[in-house]
C-alpha cells in the first residue's frame, strides 16, 4: 500500500532571493521529504515528481518509462508524435535509428580534434572584448557566439548566414518574446534548415549534416536533426557559459585556484555543470505499473524527474550546494542518464574547458559591473536556466 | 579460467564516450561508429581503478566488470 508522501501542487516559479545558482527552495524542501512527491501537472493531470539521485538516475535506465512525446499525460488533449528527426521524444527503436548516425560524429577523440579551433573562435571573442573596452554584457560577447559558431560550423551553415540564422535562433530561445514572434522564428529555421539539407546533399561540403546526407536519412528527418543539434546544442552551452562565469565570479576562491591551476580546470567544468544543472527537469512516462519508492506509478502516468535537486542530494554529493572545482563530479546528472544521455556532450565539455580558461586567463581582474542581486535571471519556466545578461567589467592597463 | 575483467556490449552501446573519456587506456571509441572499443580487458593499477568508474557511468548499462567479491576465491 503506498506510504503517506509528500504533495507538490506546482512547480516553483522563483529562486530564493540571493541565491540564483540553488534550486528552488519548495524543490529542494520536497527532495529533503523524500525522493518522489506527488505532483499535479500545468494542465492538471495528476503525476509525480522525482527529486532524488538515485531515483531520478534509475527511471532514466528503466526501458519501462518512455520519452515519446505522443504518450506523454500532461494536458488534457493528445499530443501530436515528435517530428521526424526529432529523437529526443522517441523510444528505440526509432530514437536509435536517429542516434546511431550521428554518434561516430561527436566522439571523445573527434570532439578533441575541435580544440584548436575552438580556441580560436573564443580568441575572437575574447579580442572583440577587449578592442571594445569595458564595461561589456558577456552573454553577447562570450557566452552566445561561442557555441553558436560552434554549432554553425559543425552543421556547415555558410558563414554569410550566420548574423541572420543566429538572429532567428536567438529568438525562439530566449524565451522574452511574443508567442507570434516565437512562431515565426521557429517556422523560419525550419524553412532555412530544409534549404540548408536540400543545399549540402546537391553540394556536400566539410561538414556533419553533409556526411548524414550519406545515410538512408530523408530531408524533412535531416532537418529534424539539424533543429534538436541546433537546441541542444546552442542554449545549453550558452547558458552554462554565462551562469558558469557569474558562479566563479561569486565564488572567489574557487575563481583564484582554477586561474593558479590550469589542471583543474577538467573537474571545475565537471562541477559547474553539476552545481547549475542548466537543464533542470525532463518527462518521462510509465509504460506498465511501476513501484518506485513505495509507491505505484500507474501506466500511463507522467514523471518529472528534476536533476538540479538530484545533482544537489546530499546522499550523492558531499555538502551539495557548496560550489567546490576540486570535488569529484563525476556521475552528475547534467547531461541525463541512460540511453538519451547528451549526444553533444563532449563537445560541450571541450567549449567549456576551453573558453573558461581563455577567458579568465585574458581578463586577471574580470568582475561583476553591477551588484549580483541586479543581475537578471531567465524565468524559472524557461527549460534552461541561466541569466538574461552578465554585465562585467575590468582593469584596462 | 575465469571471464575477463571487463566486456562490453557494443549492442547496448549509445556512443557516449564516458568510459573513453574516464579510461582511455581501457576504452576507446570506433572512429566509424562511435560505439566503445575494449582496449584493455584486464587492466591493472590505476587503470583498472579507472575503468571501475567507467563500468560505473556508462549511461547504458554497456560495460559490465566481472570482479571477483573480496572472500570468494
Amino acid at each position: 500500500m503506498s506510504e503517506s508522501v509528500h504533495t507538490v501542487t506546482a512547480l516553483p516559479t522563483e529562486r530564493r532571493s540571493g541565491c540564483p545558482f540553488d534550486p528552488p527552495a519548495e524543490l529542494l524542501d520536497a527532495r529533503r521529504q523524500g525522493p518522489i512527491s506527488r505532483y499535479t501537472h500545468p494542465g492538471g493531470k495528476p503525476g509525480w515528481l522525482v527529486t532524488g539521485y538515485d531515483m531520478v538516475r534509475s527511471v532514466l535506465a528503466d526501458p519501462r518509462f518512455s520519452s515519446r512525446k505522443d504518450l506523454m499525460n500532461v494536458v488534457d488533449f493528445e499530443l501530436p508524435p515528435a517530428p521526424p528527426g526529432e529523437f529526443l521524444l522517441m523510444d528505440d527503436p526509432e530514437h536509435s535509428r536517429y542516434r546511431k548516425p550521428l554518434v561516430g560524429k561527436f566522439t571523445v577523440r573527434r570532439m578533441r580534434m575541435l580544440t584548436e579551433r575552438i580556441e580560436q573562435i573564443t580568441a575572437d571573442c575574447l579580442d572583440a572584448m577587449e578592442k571594445s573596452g569595458p564595461p561589456t554584457d558577456l552573454v553577447t560577447a562570450f557566452a552566445k557566439p561561442i557555441p553558436t559558431i560552434v554549432i554553425c560550423e559543425i552543421l556547415g551553415v555558410p558563414y554569410e548566414d550566420r548574423a541572420s540564422f543566429q538572429e532567428q535562433i536567438d529568438s525562439f530561445m530566449g524565451g522574452e518574446v511574443s508567442d507570434e514572434e516565437l512562431i515565426a522564428a521557429y517556422t523560419a529555421t525550419q524553412e532555412y534548415l530544409a534549404r540548408l539539407v536540400a543545399a549540402k546533399r546537391a553540394n556536400p561540403t566539410d561538414d556533419v549534416l553533409s556526411e548524414l546526407t550519406d545515410s538512408d536519412l530523408t530531408d524533412e528527418e535531416l532537418k529534424g536533426i539539424s533543429l534538436i543539434l541546433l537546441a541542444a546544442g546552442f542554449d545549453t552551452t550558452a547558458n552554462m557559459l554565462s551562469l558558469g562565469a557569474f558562479a566563479l565570479l561569486r565564488h572567489p576562491e574557487q575563481l583564484a585556484a582554477l586561474r593558479a591551476d590550469p589542471a583543474l580546470t577538467d573537474g571545475a567544468v565537471e562541477e559547474l555543470l553539476r552545481y547549475l544543472s542548466v537543464a533542470k527537469t525532463f518527462h518521462r512516462t510509465a509504460l506498465e505499473d511501476v513501484e518506485l519508492g513505495g509507491q505505484t506509478i500507474e501506466a500511463g502516468t507522467t514523471v518529472v524527474l528534476s536533476y538540479n535537486t538530484a545533482n544537489r542530494d546530499p546522499e550523492r554529493f558531499t555538502e551539495p550546494h557548496t560550489l567546490d572545482i576540486r570535488r569529484q563530479a563525476a556521475g552528475h546528472l547534467a547531461f541525463s542518464h541512460g540511453i538519451h544521455q547528451c549526444l553533444g556532450q563532449q563537445l560541450a565539455r571541450v567549449e567549456m574547458r576551453v573558453a573558461f580558461r581563455a577567458l579568465i586567463d585574458r581578463f586577471p581582474t574580470l568582475r561583476l559591473a553591477v551588484p549580483a542581486d541586479e543581475v537578471g535571471l531567465r524565468p524559472e519556466a524557461a527549460d534552461i536556466f541561466g541569466v538574461k545578461s552578465l554585465p562585467v567589467t575590468w582593469d584596462t592597463k | 579460467m575465469s571471464a575477463p575483467l571487463l566486456s562490453a556490449d557494443r549492442g547496448r552501446c549509445i556512443g557516449a564516450g564516458m568510459c573513453a573519456m574516464t579510461a582511455p587506456e581501457v576504452f576507446d571509441q570506433d572512429p566509424d561508429d562511435g560505439l566503445v572499443l575494449l582496449l584493455a580487458p584486464e587492466p591493472t593499477g590505476a587503470d583498472r581503478a579507472a575503468a571501475r568508474m567507467a563500468a560505473g557511468l556508462c549511461p547504458s548499462g554497456a560495460i559490465t566488470l566481472h570482479e571477483p567479491e573480496p572472500g570468494l576465491s
